[in-house]
């Protein structure tokens, strides 16, 4: 089995900045609907913030990597986002440990400690609307393939289409979590912009270890 | 829309070089955006600590100085400042008796703080969150009720306490009272323009009103025609009533000016609520109107009523010397 190495990892942060900026637009667009109106240039601004301190030095370990991802988001994204998204690298980040590469069980810990972050911060049940629709989907679908002996490629390719599948579903939701809440019903018929960027998450995951 | 700014992205940091150069008693930390008292924290004082985003002033930054905060953090416009900040300010304001984080309920400001007392190892932190906005259904299946008016209140209240000394669990038990004691409810003429955005929030007629505004100007409980401002003054006073029962001793209230509605009507629609407030049998003890907790240049009012008693009143009381509110010196 392939383990997932740290360029494969930076890979992984790389190319989720480029899909929160290429969509920074649409994800604004989304939240303007239900949020207020700044996910995009949020998770875009902090995404970059990220490459451009792992360009600076990139730390040899994934512990030390997810810290710095998760401190950075944290510190320079605001609003609700970054404390989850910052949470969600931190605890990823510590359960990793100090190694060089993770093979799927490892992965699949790791973002087990990360969702479990995303609650503890953010109290979501499924079915809230929120980026945990997105989220959860996607660890059960990367654990069903593993345990159906996928490989880490197999894996992250059906987390993120689990993840899609996930952003998608919660279109007709009504939300009952963040800002949206206070929209009651209003807020069904939209695309959540947190499920959303998470779908990216993962897309980018399953692209850097495909 | 026409601003007195220079440049959108630079309001905050260029607004808090005017908060120094305005008061040199205060001290600005222009890089992490905290504004402090000039004078460190006495020891053995509770600190009282507060933040949001900013567009909301004189909240918090203005309510900073003896009697009322400690520090205050600013976010961007309508944006909860982030961990890294609140936790330089918790560290920087502790005087080694603790601080009491106050936070007004709004799900990145909730958690941003939440993230910063975990952060601040060493502080010992108390956290109160504000919840006072009737126009929010309060029900498991939202973020529960916005932080509005009460938070003012609270500031001054909890800031006398820790003035004389009570220790941090007493003050954040005296700021919880006062949260379930207080209940406000808001509404807009016109919608806020934040600066980044430079075009208005939300659209609303000329011959409507939005009831049950938040102080971002997030939607209300409905959108009405406009009416008479005795009218305004019933739609804001009953639910406010409906929702505790203030008869039976001493209020503190407060018609509070969204930014953008002149003083001449904020006294007049205080005149149109006190009258309610006599006719329901509510006891209005002490007053305040202004502008206190505004949402950038809305035009609009708020109401807040708290029920005191004699601690609250006598910490109301108690002299405040600070941009926002002074009196007692």
């Amino acid at each position: 089995m392939v383990d997932v190495s740290i360029p494969q990892l930076v890979d992984w942060l790389s190319r989720f900045r480029d899909l929160v900026t290429e969509n920074r637009a649409y994800l604004t667009e989304l939240d303007s609907a239900i949020g207020d109106a700044d996910h995009g240039s949020n998770m875009a601004r902090g995404m970059g913030a990220v490459m451009d301190k792992l360009g600076a030095a990139t730390p040899a370990t994934a512990d030390e990597l997810f810290k710095t991802v998760g401190m950075t988001l944290v510190s320079s994204v605001g609003g609700a986002s970054g404390p989850l998204y910052g949470t969600f690298f931190l605890r990823f980040g510590t359960t990793a440990g100090a190694v060089s590469q993770l093979d799927a069980a490892a992965l699949s810990a790791a973002l087990h400690a990360g969702l479990g972050g995303v609650l503890a911060r953010g109290k979501a049940e499924a079915g809230d609307k929120t980026m945990f629709d997105a989220m959860n989907p996607a660890i059960e679908a990367l654990d069903a393939a593993i345990a159906g002996g996928a490989d880490v490629a197999a894996a992250t390719s059906a987390a993120a289409q689990a993840a899609a599948a996930g952003r998608d579903a919660t279109e007709p939701l009504v939300a009952r979590k963040g800002r949206a809440s206070y929209l009651g019903d209003r807020s069904a018929g939209h695309l959540d912009p947190g499920a959303t960027s998470t779908a990216y998450l993962f897309t980018a995951l399953a692209a850097a270890t495909a | 829309m026409k601003k007195l700014i220079n440049d959108p992205a630079t309001v905050l940091a260029d607004s808090l070089v005017g908060v120094a150069a305005a008061h040199p008693e205060l001290r600005v930390d222009h890089e992490n955006r905290i504004v402090y008292r000039g004078t460190p924290t006495r020891a053995g004082k509770v600190a009282i600590v507060s933040g949001g985003g900013s567009g909301h002033e004189p909240l918090h930054g203005g309510f900073v100085g003896l009697g009322m905060l400690d520090a205050a953090i600013s976010g961007e416009v309508f944006t909860s400042p982030t961990p890294d900040q609140v936790e330089a300010a918790t560290k920087g304001a502790d005087g080694g008796a603790g601080v009491l984080h106050i936070v007004k309920n709004y799900t990145g400001d909730v958690m941003n703080f939440e993230m910063a007392a975990e952060l601040s190892e060493g502080v010992n932190v108390e956290t109160v969150v504000t919840n006072d906005d009737v126009a929010v259904e309060d029900s498991t299946w939202t973020a529960g009720r916005r932080g509005v008016g009460v938070t003012v209140l609270l500031e001054k209240i909890v800031g006398a306490a820790a003035e004389e000394g009570l220790d941090l669990q007493a003050v954040a038990a005296l700021a919880r009272r006062v949260n379930d004691s207080g209940r406000s409810m808001g509404m807009a003429l016109t919608s806020c323009t934040v600066p980044a955005a430079g075009k208005p929030t939300f659209e609303i007629p000329d011959d409507m009103m939005e009831m049950g505004v938040g102080i971002h100007g997030e939607p209300g409980r409905h959108r009405v025609p406009m009416a008479a401002a005795s009218s305004v003054a019933e739609q804001l006073v009953a639910p406010i009533l409906a929702d505790l029962d203030f008869t039976g001793g001493p209020n503190i209230v407060m018609l509070n000016g969204m930014g953008g509605t002149p003083l001449i009507e904020l006294y007049l629609m205080f005149g149109e609520v006190k009258k309610l407030l006599d006719a329901a049998g509510v006891e209005v003890a002490r007053t305040l109107v202004g502008n206190y907790i505004t949402s950038l240049d809305m035009a609009g009012c708020s109401v807040t009523i708290l029920k005191a008693d004699d601690e609250i009143l006598k910490f109301w009381d108690a002299p405040v010397n600070t941009p926002g509110l002074r009196w007692g010196i």
